[in-house]
C-alpha cells in the first residue's frame, strides 16, 4: 500500500508531499506521523507540500489536525512551500490554518522550527544545529 | 400598373448612392472629424452595391437569409469599426436609417398608385429596420469590447507589486477593493512571493477610498493567503476615517499587523529581518555621481 515517507533528519522530522494526496492516503500520513513524533520525541515537524496541487476542505483539517496532534505532544509543525493557488484555495474555502505555522520553503521552516525552539528554551544538545 | 422594385432599385444604384450621401451629409452632427466624405462614400457605395445585388423576390421579406451575408458582414464591420473610432449611436444609427430614406425616395418617383408602394415601402422598411437593429447590435458590442478591455487594462496597471527590498514586498492598491480584485490582487501577491522568496509583504492601502465589510473581508482573505504561503503580510497606509469605519463596523484586524504609513511598515520589516538604516557617519561626497 501506498505510504508517505517520514524521515528523521536531529530534531525534525521532515515530511514531503510528492504527489496528491487522497483522503485515505491523508489519514494513514496522520496517523504514522503522530505515532513517529511519539516515538522518536522530535519537536519540530516540517512538511512539504510545494508539490501538492489540490487541496479540499478534508486536506485542510487533517494539516490542521496533524499540528494540534503534534502540539499535543510538544512537537510545533511548520507547513512550507504552499503554492499560491493552493493557498487561495484554503483561503476561499474558509480554512485559514490559523494554528499551523508557515514559511515559504524548507530552509526557512527549519530555520523558523530552529527559532521556535529556542523561544521555548529547549535545549541545543539535539543535535540539530549541525545542520546549519 | 406593377412595379418591380427589385428591378427599379437595381436600375436605380448611382440615384440612390446620391440621395443616400445627401441625406447623410444633410445631417449636421456629421462632420469630417471622424471619417472623410471620401471614406464614407466608399462604404456607402460597397454597401448600397451588396445590398442592391443579392436582393431578390424571395428574400425581401427575410433579412436572415444567407443572401444578405454579404450585407450583414459589411454592416458589422461598419458599426464595430464606428464603435471604436467614438462615433455616437447617433452617427451611427443614421448612417443606415437615411439610406432607408433613400429606397424610399426612388420607389416614390416609380409609382403613384397608393396601396401598392405603401406594401413596397412596408416590405422594404421591415428589411432595412431589421438592418438597422443589427447595426445597433454590433455597435454596442464593439462599445462593450471597448469597456471590457480598458477594464481589464486598469486591473492589470493598477496592481503592481514592487520589491522595495530583499524579501521585502509592496502592494499599492488604488481604488475600491472588490472580490474580482482581490483575486487579481493575491494572486499577483503570491506568485510574487513565490518568485521572490520573500518574507514579509505589505498591502498599503492608502489609494482605497472607503473600507467596508466587504472590503476588509477581502484583505484579510489576501492576508491568511500570504501566511499560509508562510510570508507575513502588514496592512499599511491606514487613514484616520478608515480606522473610524473600521472600529464602527466591527471589524476585527487584531491579528493582522497595521501600520499607519508605509514608512512605518517598513521599519517594522527591517526590523524583522534585522536590517536597519541609520545615518553614516561622515558628510555624503559626490551625491549626484
Amino acid at each position: 500500500m501506498e505510504r508517505i515517507p517520514i524521515l528523521k533528519m536531529g530534531a525534525f522530522l521532515l515530511v514531503t508531499i510528492q504527489i496528491d494526496l487522497y483522503d485515505r492516503l491523508a489519514l494513514d500520513l496522520e496517523e504514522d506521523l503522530v505515532k513517529m513524533v511519539e516515538q522518536t520525541s522530535v519537536k519540530g515537524v516540517l512538511i512539504d507540500i510545494s508539490a501538492v496541487s489540490i487541496v479540499d476542505s478534508f486536506m485542510g483539517r487533517i494539516l490542521g489536525n496533524i499540528a494540534s496532534m503534534s502540539k499535543l505532544l510538544d512537537a510545533q509543525t511548520v507547513v512550507v512551500g504552499m503554492q499560491p493557488a493552493v493557498a487561495i484555495t484554503l483561503v476561499e474555502l474558509g480554512l485559514p490554518l490559523n494554528g499551523v505555522s508557515t514559511a515559504l520553503n524548507v530552509e526557512k521552516g527549519m530555520h523558523l522550527l530552529r527559532s521556535m525552539m529556542d523561544f521555548n528554551g529547549t535545549d541545543q544538545e539535539d543535535g540539530y544545529s549541525s545542520y546549519d | 400598373m406593377f412595379i418591380n422594385i427589385i428591378k427599379t432599385l437595381k436600375n436605380n444604384k448611382g440615384e440612390i448612392l446620391e440621395l443616400w450621401m445627401k441625406n447623410q451629409l444633410a445631417d449636421s452632427v456629421l462632420t469630417e472629424e471622424l471619417i472623410s466624405h471620401q471614406e464614407l462614400r466608399k462604404q456607402s457605395e460597397e454597401l448600397v452595391n451588396a445590398l442592391v445585388n443579392n436582393l431578390n423576390e424571395n428574400n425581401i421579406n427575410d433579412s436572415q437569409s444567407p443572401d444578405f451575408d454579404q450585407v450583414t458582414e459589411l454592416l458589422g464591420g461598419i458599426s464595430i469599426s464606428r464603435a471604436r473610432l467614438g462615433f455616437s449611436p447617433r452617427e451611427t444609427g443614421s448612417f443606415i436609417l437615411s439610406l432607408k430614406e433613400a429606397l424610399l425616395e426612388i420607389l416614390k418617383q416609380e409609382s403613384s398608385n397608393v396601396k401598392e408602394l405603401f406594401e413596397e415601402t412596408l416590405k422594404l422598411s421591415r428589411l432595412l429596420d431589421n438592418f438597422t437593429i443589427l447595426t445597433f447590435e454590433t455597435f454596442i458590442k464593439g462599445r462593450e469590447e471597448l469597456i471590457m478591455r480598458q477594464t481589464d487594462e486598469i486591473t492589470d496597471i493598477s496592481t503592481p507589486v514592487i520589491k522595495v527590498w530583499d524579501g521585502i514586498l509592496a502592494l499599492p492598491i488604488i481604488g475600491t477593493l472588490d472580490s474580482a480584485r482581490t483575486q487579481v490582487v493575491m494572486e499577483n501577491l503570491l506568485q510574487e512571493i513565490v518568485k521572490t522568496g520573500s518574507g514579509i509583504a505589505i498591502l498599503d492601502i492608502s489609494g482605497v477610498p472607503t473600507v467596508d465589510s466587504l472590503v476588509a473581508q477581502n484583505l484579510l482573505k489576501a492576508v491568511s493567503a500570504t501566511r499560509l504561503m508562510g510570508a507575513d503580510c502588514i496592512i499599511s497606509g491606514i487613514r484616520p476615517e478608515i480606522a473610524q469605519t473600521i472600529v464602527h463596523l466591527g471589524i476585527d484586524l487584531s491579528q493582522v499587523i497595521t501600520k499607519a504609513t508605509l514608512a512605518s511598515a517598513l521599519q517594522y520589516a527591517f526590523k524583522s529581518l534585522r536590517l536597519e538604516v541609520r545615518k553614516t557617519a561622515s558628510e555624503p561626497t559626490g551625491i549626484n555621481k
